[in-house]
């Protein structure tokens, strides 16, 4: 046991999703002092936008332009859905309050304060969103005008090809061209980069130097040029203003598959600037076991002997994930929550778990297995009562949502984030 | 387009029609073989690999069982790069028939099939998985066969002789004359074309869906269809084929094969020859089963499950699933008033040599031809198209070739660039539309933990890359090969491949839209 065992605090904030750094920054900003504790997130997975509400219902493949008519519909046939608890002004109130730390940590988001925006994926696909880093606002803005573009990848990062952007969209963009062009001092390496070598590479001012000196050369008549999301960790910003500056045109980064840049700098924001609020981080560590002391009171043992904590909490936010984030885990014949065995709601055998198709417009009624909670987001018994009156659950292990297929990943993480600590403090 | 015309029209492209492909070239008939689907489409893409000593039929089918035998022993010989010589443990454990195990040594040695017994001890230091309740164990001369490679072999040897494989192509109707047939009509299922083929004599090899081809000439078979449904794991989790020592039954073997093992299988009736798919309680049945002899199945990760279709052929006489034979029929429709027309199916892997021997007699025989069958002593010439199939050769030869390594597409299997670009050189020569999922079928890609989430974008990517794509082929390429991928998947979704395809499920659907 280390020192200050049993450690105290108000609230234990179990993940390192978005859910479990929102669910943070809220208590904290609250006041609240905040323990943190979790594997990484699925986060560094994230492709850096940040979804609200996109398409309901799913088996019609209706695309909203409006998330707040979307939320209003989805709320309404859906009466399970997390965003049932929670009010619209809830709802802009947290993103109001994430964006802002984020900018304060340099990372600027661009929106449409009442409507979503278009930006393109690497299938050469449209995908509607809500937040857009500012890095990528740019492509928004083109896609809309239908600018002269010029799309580049580069050999060697291979989830990402120029070319097929602008096949895949070249029916509805005419004015759009690829290039692939070779990345700086890589022309003797036979291998594949992820895109976070190839943004630490790009904090290198001579690299950037050497790439944009190529872009130059291939601009021609582009008004707009398109780089894969690998233009630096720590200076996204800044580094995109030398290169527009310098090659005389806007530029901007399209998502990638992972390892996601973008994805990885949200992390590095919320950890950095979570940490400077006074959040207490146990990264790379597990809840091993969860207990109550007194009535009021959970007692947490948190990794493995010898680097063993205990700590005494108020409460706890769960936002654990689901099966990647190791929130649920599945065997042959039921899906189980890992740390409570809270009940969950779900499919009846397995044979229900999946449609047939991979692609079905339905999703996979797995999807929307997860934990049920009451208004004020508290996992609830069999009986339909809250199981304790502090322990909150939030994120992606919500029950009666398919963030994939509804496009509101991070809009549910955050704003049940928001609902849970609010909760929290009304108990007090 | 100008008609087509040959001596002889196969149709059904998995290993008796290849194999006759093959046997009837080297004996210099010059064929046409057309295949509906792409090669092994059919049971020769979905069956176990086992490579039978005819250990397993020794109680209820002594003729395939001493087929079986001779068979594999000459496969072994004359195509060893297809074969992995494990050795087979027959094993069995408390509550099994014992009067079954004391007959089972006895009927080996009558119909000449080598076993062995062995000691438990002796048995734990072979396979330390198999369970503490083993009672009997038995050493036999079972190994696994790699069919992709067999086909794709036989098929490569047939057409450096002057045959010709057209895929995609389905048989629809005969052009009757007198006591023959004298022309086949097909339609090509990419481009719609439908052409007639002029023909001498045809061959009908397209195993389950016999009767249906029959049925083109009015000729009626009596075929069964049972599916067996069989699972793959993450990992290789024995070194020798384990069988278990019973009547044979559901979920009784275990096959190795290079980094993987294959569990199976069922027997399920069905009506319907498509989309025949394993299902939840199959594959949960073959894991309880097996996971008797050995226990650590039940905690294994695996990777897919897959179904194929065996045809049972019933005798015209009785009616019962008894009087159904798993052995392999020669139907010569001379008999039926169609003198250039011959049926085989049945039979086995296994077995697929000796079939495709038998008929090439018979259509010799009626073309007056006399070369003698070479199949029993022509080694295979290793023409390597099949060598991407293999399990783990793919990273053996990258790691070999260090200095002129190319970039990783697949990692889960190691597939650099340039297999790739071999394996699309390949698919041009043969006149096929390159796509991933012929990729796919003639490679490891997308066999992998992953399942083609790694993979499908970057394989994607560098085909638009190298200019093989284009314009929006890349999305209905990704979504076919999915596609292909989840069929497999579907059932045995738990643990860490469910972790797994939510990975998948997020990129595709949460971050590429690609259902929308
Ligand atoms: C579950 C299972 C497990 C098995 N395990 C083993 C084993 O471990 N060892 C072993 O030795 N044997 C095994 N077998 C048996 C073995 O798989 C088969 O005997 C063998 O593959 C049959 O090959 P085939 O070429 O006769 O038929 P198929 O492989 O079925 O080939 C027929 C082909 O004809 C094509 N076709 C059909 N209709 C048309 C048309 N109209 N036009 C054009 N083409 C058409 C189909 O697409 C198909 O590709 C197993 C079988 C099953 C089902």
């Amino acid at each position: 046991m280390s020192n200050s065992d049993p450690l105290k605090c108000d609230l234990l904030v179990i993940g390192r999703g978005m859910a479990g750094m929102a669910s943070a920054l809220f208590a904290v900003n609250r006041g609240l002092s905040t323990v943190q504790v979790g594997m990484t997130g699925e986060i560094v997975f994230a492709s850096g936008l940040l979804d609200l509400m996109g398409v309901h219902p799913i088996e019609e493949k209706k695309v909203w332009q409006d998330p707040w008519a979307a939320i209003d519909s989805v709320v309404g046939d859906l009466p399970g859905h997390p965003y049932a608890h929670l009010t619209q002004d809830d709802i802009r109130a947290s993103f109001d309050e994430v964006l802002s730390f984020l900018e304060k940590e340099g990372l600027t988001y661009c929106r449409e304060e009442n409507y979503n925006s278009r930006m393109i994926n690497p299938l050469g696909k449209t995908k509607t969103t809500y937040c857009v880093p500012g890095s990528m606002w740019g492509g928004v803005k083109a896609l809309q005008k239908k600018s002269p573009c010029l799309i580049a990848g580069f050999r060697g990062l291979g989830d990402f090809s120029a070319r097929q952007i602008v096949e895949t969209l070249q029916h509805q963009w005419s004015d759009l061209r690829a290039a692939q062009i070779p990345f700086p001092d890589t022309d003797h390496v036979n291998e594949l980069f992820t895109g976070d070598i190839l943004a630490q590479s790009l904090e290198l001012s001579i690299n950037r130097k050497k790439l944009i000196e190529s872009l130059r050369k291939h601009r021609e008549d582009a008004e707009v040029i398109g780089l894969p999301a690998v233009l630096g960790m720590h200076h996204v910003g800044e580094i995109i203003s030398e290169m527009e500056e310098e090659i005389g045109v806007p530029v901007f980064e399209i998502p990638t598959p992972p390892v996601s840049v973008p994805g990885l700098r949200l992390n590095d924001a919320f950890v950095r600037g979570l940490s400077a609020k006074g959040v207490k981080h146990f990264p790379q560590s597990q809840v091993v076991k969860v207990h109550r002391e007194k009535a009021e009171e959970f007692v947490a043992i948190i990794g493995h002997k010898p680097a063993q904590h205990t700590i005494l909490t108020k409460g706890i936010i769960l936002a654990s994930g689901r099966f990647w984030g190791r929130g649920l885990y599945a065997d042959r014949h039921r899906i189980r929550e890992t740390i409570f065995d809270l009940p969950v709601y779900q499919p009846e055998n397995r044979d229900k778990w999946h449609a047939d198709d991979l692609l079905d417009p339905g999703g996979h009624p797995v999807n929307q297995a997860g934990v049920e909670t009451d208004h004020l987001f508290r996992p609830l018994d069999s009986s339909g009562k809250p199981l304790f009156r502090t322990l909150f659950a939030a994120g992606s292990i919500l029950a009666h949502q398919d963030w994939m297929r509804m496009k509101c990943g991070s809009g549910v993480a955050i704003t049940s984030a928001y609902g849970a600590v609010k909760a929290s403090l009304q108990l007090e | 387009m100008s008609d087509l015309e040959t001596q002889v029209l196969i149709i059904g492209g998995g290993a008796t029609g290849t194999g006759l492909a093959r046997d009837l070239a080297l004996r210099g008939v010059q064929c046409i073989l057309v295949e509906m689907e792409d090669i092994n489409a059919g049971a020769s893409g979905g069956n176990h690999g086992l490579l039978h000593s005819g250990a397993r039929y020794v109680s209820n089918d002594p003729i395939s069982a001493q087929e079986c035998r001779l068979e594999a022993n000459l496969l072994r010989q004359l195509a060893p790069e297809c074969i992995e010589d494990t050795g087979g443990l027959f094993v069995a454990v408390e509550g099994d028939d014992e009067n079954y195990i004391a007959d089972f040594p006895l009927l080996c040695s009558k119909y000449g099939i080598p076993v062995q017994e062995i000691s438990r001890d002796e048995a734990f230091e072979r396979e330390p998985g198999i369970s503490e309740k083993l009672i009997a164990a038995y050493l036999t001369e079972d190994g696994a066969i790699d069919p992709f490679k067999l086909s794709l072999e036989n098929l490569a040897q047939a057409q450096s002789l002057g045959s010709t494989f057209l895929q995609h192509v389905k048989v629809i109707g005969f052009e009757m004359g007198k006591n023959r047939i004298e022309a086949v009509h097909v339609l090509n299922a990419e481009s719609g074309q439908e052409r007639l083929i002029k023909i001498d004599q045809v061959v009908n090899a397209s195993g389950a869906w016999a009767a249906e081809i029959a049925a083109l000439a009015n000729i009626p078979i009596n075929i069964l269809y049972s599916k067996g449904s069989l699972l793959v794991s993450a990992y290789r989790l024995s070194q020798r084929v384990i069988n278990r020592l019973r009547p044979p039954s559901d979920g009784d073997i275990l096959v190795p094969g290079g980094t993987v093992s294959i569990l199976g299988t069922t027997s399920v009736r069905v009506d319907l020859l498509d989309d025949v798919r394993p299902t939840i309680p199959e594959v949960d049945l073959i894991v309880d089963e097996l996971g008797e002899v050995v226990p650590g199945l039940r905690e294994a990760r695996y990777v897919r499950a897959y179904s194929g279709v065996r045809p049972l052929i019933q005798s015209q006489e009785a009616g019962d699933d008894r009087a159904v034979s798993r052995g392999f029929a020669v139907f010569d429709h001379t008999h039926d008033g169609l003198e250039n027309f011959t049926t085989i199916t049945g039979g086995k892997l296994t077995t697929y040599r000796l079939m495709a021997e038998k008929v090439a007699d018979l259509v010799c025989e009626k073309l007056g031809v006399s070369s003698p069958c070479l199949t029993l002593t022509e080694p295979f010439p290793s023409a390597k198209k099949g060598k991407w199939t293999e399990p783990g050769l793919s990273s053996r030869v990258w790691l070999k070739e260090h200095a002129s390594r190319k970039p990783i597409l697949c990692e889960c299997e190691m597939i650099p660039e340039n297999v790739i670009d071999d394996i699309v050189g390949n698919i041009r020569k043969e006149n096929i539309t390159p796509s991933l999922k012929a990729v796919a079928a003639r490679s490891r890609m997308g066999k992998g933990l992953c399942q083609g989430t790694v993979c499908g974008t970057r394989v994607t990517s560098y085909l638009y890359e190298q200019g093989i794509f284009h314009s929006d082929q890349g999305l209905a390429n990704i979504k076919e090969f999915l596609d292909e991928r989840w069929k497999g998947e579907r059932t045995i979704l738990w643990g860490e491949q469910l972790i797994q395809t939510g990975f998948k499920e997020a990129l595709y659907c949460g971050l590429l839209d690609l259902e929308l």
